[in-house]
C-alpha cells in the first residue's frame, strides 16, 4: 500500500481553474452531483408528462399541446435513459463516490486528477448530446431505453428513429467512455492511495460499494460501448449485425442475416450489472448511516463485504433472465433462472444485517437515518418481486407488464434515489459546511415514502392483471381499459410526490447559502471525512496524513470515553469484541 | 419519530398486502392446460414472499420504534455480528429460493423443452407493425411458401404475409386476422415477424412469446375453455404498439371444422 508523499498542494487560483475545469475530486464530485440533479428534474418532468398522457390521452396540455402515441414513447425512452445513465449511475458513484472515496481512505485526491476532470466533462458532453435528440427532426427515439433492434436500427421503423436515434446511441457511447475512465480512477485510488492502517477490511462499506461498482463499470461499459458502435454501423454503414432481412411497410430493406438477439445479449450483459452499479452505492451509504445513527457497529461487516462481492460476481451471470420470452434457448433459461435466485441470497443477507444493526440499538432519527430506513423498506419490497420474475414459468405472464416496471422502479429506481437522499442529507454538512433543515427534511421524507409506494405498488396489481407496459394508452384493448382506475390513482400520487420534491431542492439551496454552520463531526461518526475540517481543505487533511487504527463502525465500545471511537483514535482493545 | 415510522411502515405494508389478498385486480381466469400449474406456482411464490415481506417490514417498523434513543435506553449491545446466524440465514434462503425455482420446471419443460405432439393444430402467427395474421396450412397439412417480395401490408390477408399463390401447397392455406382454435386440442404455433420484434401475449391462456424477425419459433399450448380471449402485443414495436391487438376464439371441434370449411369455401 503506497501512502502518497504529503505535499501540501496549493489550491488553484481563479474561478475557471477552481470551479469549472477543476482537478480537485471534491469539486468534480459536486459537479457530478449537480449534473445528476439537473438530469433528475428533466427525467422526472418527462415522467409527469407520461403519467398525464396515460390518464388524459387526448388532452391538450398548456405549452406542450397534445401528446401523440409516438411522443409518449419518446418521453418513455428519454426518461429511462436519462434516469439510468445520468442519475442512477452519475450521482452515487461520480458524485458522492468522487467526493468521499479519497477522503474516507485518507488520500489527498484521486489517483489521476486530470482523468477525473476528463471523465466529468465527457459525461457532460454525453448529456448535451442526449438532450439534443429532443430538438432534431423527428424528435427523440421511441425504442425504449433498452433499444431493441430492429426497431432501433431502422430509420423507417418509426418517428424519432432517424437522427434522434443516432444521437441517443452516440450519447450512450460517450457516456461509456466517461464511465470507463471513472472506473479506472476509482480502482487505482482504492488500491494504491489508502492511508497507513487503512487495510481493506477497515474500509467503510461505502468505499467497498464504490470499489465494487467500479469493477462492474469497468467490465460492463466496454461491452455496451462495442454494442453501441455495432448499432451505429447497422444504422449508417449498411452492416447487418442485428438486422436480418426485414420488410417495413412493404419495403424490403438492404439488411440480411443479422441477429436481433445478439443485441439483447450484449445489452443485458451490460444492463444487469448496471442495476447493481445503481444500487450498490446505496447499499454502502445505507450501511454507513444505519450504523452511525443506531450508535452500534454494523452487524456482520465481513458478511456485508462478501455479500457485495457475491452480488457483483453473480451480477454478470444472470443477464439472460431478461430474455426468457425472447426466443433464446429454453434450456439456458434454466441456468439463468437458478443463478438469478442465487443472487437473491446475498441481498437477503444484507437485509438481515441491516435489521440486525438496528436490533437493541439507540436509534437517532435525523433525516439521513429516515432515508436509510426508507431504503431498507424499498429494497425489501422491490427485491421480493424478483423471485417471481426469476422463474421462467411465472415470467410467461409477468414479462413486459407493469409488474416488471413496479419491480425495477422500487429496487433500482427509488431505492437508489433514497440512497442518494440519505447521502445528501448526511454529507451536505461536510460538503458545504452547513446543516440542512431537519423539519423540512422529515416532511420531505414522509411524503416521498408514502408517494413512492402509492405510485409503484399498484403497478404490481396492474401487471398481475396483464397490464402491458409501454402502451401509450389503455383504450384499445377491452381488458386493459378496465384497469384504467389504477393508472388514475398512480398519476395523482405521482403529482403529489413530484410536488414534494420542491421541498428538497429549496431546502438544499437554502442550506448551501443560508443554512446554520455545521461542526466538523455533526453526526458523531467515525470515518475519516469527519476527522478533517468542514468543508475539507484542498488536500483534504490540511497537510496531515491520517493514520488509521480502528475499523469503520466502532460505536458503543464498552469502556470508551464517548459512545464512538474514530478510525484515527488510538486502537481499542478488542477483548470485548467478537 | 420512531412511532411515526412504525405507523407509516406498517400502514404501507398492510395496505399493500390487502390488495394481494383481496385480489381486487388479478390474473384473468385461466383457460389453458398450463394455467392451473402456473397459477399454483404463482400463489406458492406469493405466500412465501408475502411472509418474508410482512416479517421484514413489520420488524423494520417495530425496531425503529422499540430501539429509539431515550434517556432510559440501555447501552447498545456491542457486537460485530453473529457468524452462526449468518450461516443459518444464508443456507435457509438458498434452499428456499432454489427449491422454489426448481418446483416451477415441470410446465416450463413440458411446454418449451418438448416439441408439440404429432397431430396438433398447426397455426403460423405473423406479427407486423401493427397487426397479427394467422395462417392455417389447410387439408394438405403443408404451408405454402411465402416471400418478402410479395408482402403488401396495406392489402391485408394473404398478401400481407407474402403468400406465394402459385405454390400448389398455398392453394388451401387460410390466412385470417382472428385466431380460431378447437378446444382441448394442442396447438403448435409457429411465430415469426416481418419487421421488428413483437410479442404474442394472451393473458387468459397464460401464453407469451416474442416473434422475432429472422427466427421461426415453435411454441405449443392447449386451450381448455371455450371463449374469446384478447391478444395484446407485449414487446415495444413502434408508435402503434398500444393498438396492436387481436382475438383468440376457442370453439368446439365441430364449430372449428365448420368455420374452417367456410374459409376454404371462400377461397374457391
Amino acid at each position: 500500500m503506497a501512502t502518497s508523499a504529503t505535499v501540501h498542494a496549493h489550491a488553484p487560483e481563479g474561478f475557471i481553474r477552481k470551479y469549472i475545469f477543476s482537478l480537485d475530486h471534491k469539486i468534480i464530485g459536486i459537479q457530478y452531483f449537480f449534473l445528476a440533479l439537473t438530469a433528475v428534474w428533466v427525467g422526472m418532468f418527462l415522467s409527469l408528462l407520461m403519467r398525464l398522457h396515460l390518464i388524459f390521452p387526448t388532452a391538450s396540455l398548456p405549452l406542450i399541446g397534445e401528446i401523440k402515441p409516438e411522443q409518449y414513447l419518446s418521453l418513455l425512452t428519454m426518461h429511462g435513459t436519462i434516469m439510468v445513465f445520468f442519475v442512477l449511475t452519475t450521482a452515487p458513484q461520480g458524485g458522492f463516490g468522487n467526493y468521499f472515496l479519497p477522503i474516507q481512505i485518507g488520500a489527498p485526491d484521486m489517483a489521476f486528477p486530470v482523468l477525473n476532470m476528463l471523465s466529468f466533462w465527457t459525461t457532460f458532453v454525453a448529456f448535451v448530446v442526449m438532450i439534443a435528440a429532443f430538438f432534431v427532426q423527428g424528435g427523440a427515439p421511441l425504442h425504449g431505453w433498452t433499444g431493441y433492434p430492429p426497431l432501433s436500427a431502422i430509420p423507417q421503423a418509426g418517428p424519432g428513429e432517424g437522427l434522434g436515434a443516432d444521437l441517443w446511441i452516440t450519447s450512450i457511447a460517450i457516456f461509456c467512455l466517461a464511465s470507463l475512465m471513472g472506473a479506472l480512477n476509482f480502482l487505482t485510488t482504492t488500491l494504491d492511495m489508502r492511508a497507513k492502517g487503512m487495510t481493506l477490511m477497515r474500509m467503510p462499506l461505502t468505499v467497498w460499494s464504490w470499489f465494487i461498482t467500479a469493477i462492474l463499470g469497468l467490465l460492463a461499459f466496454g461491452v455496451l460501448l462495442s454494442a453501441g458502435i455495432l448499432l451505429l454501423l447497422d444504422r449508417n454503414m449498411g452492416t447487418s449485425f442485428y438486422v436480418p432481412l426485414v420488410v417495413v411497410n412493404g419495403q424490403i430493406l438492404g439488411h440480411k442475416g443479422g441477429s436481433p438477439l445478439l443485441w439483447q445479449h450484449l445489452f443485458w450483459f451490460f444492463g444487469h450489472p448496471e442495476v447493481y452499479i445503481a444500487i450498490l452505492p446505496g447499499m454502502g451509504v445505507t450501511s454507513q448511516i444505519l450504523s452511525t445513527f443506531s450508535r452500534k457497529p454494523i452487524f456482520g461487516y465481513k458478511a456485508m463485504v462478501y455479500a457485495m462481492l457475491a452480488i457483483g460476481f453473480f451480477g454478470f451471470m444472470v443477464w439472460g433472465h431478461h430474455m426468457f420470452m425472447s426466443g433464446m434457448s429454453p434450456y439456458s433459461a434454466f441456468a439463468f433462472s437458478i443463478l438469478t435466485m442465487c443472487i437473491g441470497v446475498p441481498s437477503a443477507i444484507k437485509t438481515f444485517n441491516w435489521l440486525g444493526t438496528m436490533y437493541k440499538a439507540r436509534i437517532r432519527f435525523q433525516t439521513p437515518m429516515l432515508y436509510a430506513i426508507g431504503f431498507v423498506s424499498l429494497f425489501v419490497s422491490g427485491g421480493l418481486s424478483g423471485p417471481f420474475l426469476a422463474q421462467p414459468v411465472l415470467d410467461i405472464q409477468l414479462h413486459d407488464t407493469y409488474f416488471v416496471v413496479g419491480h425495477f422502479h422500487l429496487i433500482m429506481g427509488v431505492a437508489a434515489i433514497f440512497g442518494m437522499f440519505a447521502a445528501t442529507y448526511y454529507w451536505v454538512p461536510k460538503m458545504f459546511g452547513r446543516m440542512m433543515n431537519e423539519f423540512w427534511g422529515r416532511i420531505h421524507f414522509f411524503i416521498t415514502l408514502l408517494g413512492t409506494y402509492a405510485i409503484f405498488m399498484p403497478m404490481h396489481y396492474l401487471g398481475i392483471a396483464g397490464g402491458t407496459r409501454r402502451y401509450s394508452q389503455y383504450t384499445e384493448v377491452a381488458y386493459l381499459a378496465k384497469l384504467q382506475p389504477i393508472h388514475q390513482f398512480m398519476t395523482y400520487a405521482a403529482i403529489i410526490t413530484i410536488a414534494a420534491q420542491f421541498i428538497f431542492v429549496i431546502n438544499l439551496f437554502w442550506t448551501i447559502f443560508k443554512g446554520p454552520k455545521a461542526s466538523d463531526n455533526p453526526w458523531e461518526a467515525t470515518t475519516l471525512e469527519w476527522t478533517t475540517a468542514t468543508p475539507p481543505p484542498h488536500d483534504n487533511f490540511g497537510g496531515v496524513t491520517p493514520v488509521v487504527h480502528n475499523g469503520p463502525y466502532e460505536y458503543g465500545v464498552p469502556g470508551a470515553a464517548k459512545d464512538y471511537v474514530m478510525q484515527t483514535d488510538p486502537a481499542i482493545s478488542t477483548a470485548g469484541a467478537h | 419519530m420512531g412511532l411515526a415510522l412504525l405507523v407509516v411502515i406498517w400502514l404501507i405494508t398492510l395496505a399493500s398486502t390487502y390488495f394481494f389478498v383481496a385480489k381486487t385486480w388479478w390474473l384473468p381466469a385461466g383457460a389453458s392446460a398450463a394455467a392451473g400449474f402456473i397459477d399454483g406456482q404463482f400463489t406458492l411464490t406469493l405466500v412465501i414472499m408475502g411472509i418474508i415481506f410482512l416479517a421484514a417490514q413489520l420488524s423494520l417498523g417495530y425496531f425503529a420504534w422499540r430501539y429509539r434513543e431515550q434517556p432510559s435506553s440501555p447501552p447498545v449491545a456491542y457486537s460485530h455480528g453473529n457468524v452462526k446466524l449468518e450461516i443459518i440465514w444464508t443456507a435457509l434462503t438458498t434452499i428456499l429460493f432454489v427449491g422454489l425455482n426448481l418446483m416451477g420446471y415441470p410446465v416450463w419443460a413440458a411446454n418449451r423443452w418438448e416439441p408439440a405432439k404429432p397431430g396438433s393444430v398447426q397455426v403460423e402467427v405473423t406479427g407486423m407493425q401493427f397487426a397479427w395474421y394467422f395462417r392455417y396450412p389447410g387439408p394438405d397439412g403443408k404451408y405454402g411458401s411465402t416471400s418478402p417480395k410479395l408482402m403488401d401490408p396495406s392489402a391485408g390477408g394473404e398478401a400481407a404475409v407474402g403468400l406465394n399463390t402459385s405454390d400448389p401447397a398455398a392453394k388451401d392455406d387460410v390466412v385470417t386476422g382472428t385466431l380460431y382454435l378447437p378446444v382441448d386440442k394442442e396447438v403448435d404455433l409457429s411465430l415469426r415477424s416481418v419487421d421488428v420484434i413483437h410479442s404474442f401475449f394472451v393473458p387468459s391462456l397464460r401464453f407469451k412469446q416474442d416473434a422475432v424477425p429472422g427466427l421461426n419459433i415453435h411454441m405449443h399450448f392447449t386451450p381448455t375453455q371455450i371463449g374469446e380471449y384478447e391478444i395484446a402485443c407485449a414487446e415495444l414495436c413502434g408508435l402503434g404498439h398500444y393498438k396492436m391487438h387481436g382475438m383468440v376464439h376457442v370453439v368446439s371441434q365441430d364449430d372449428f371444422d365448420k368455420w374452417m370449411a367456410a374459409r376454404e369455401a371462400e377461397k374457391q
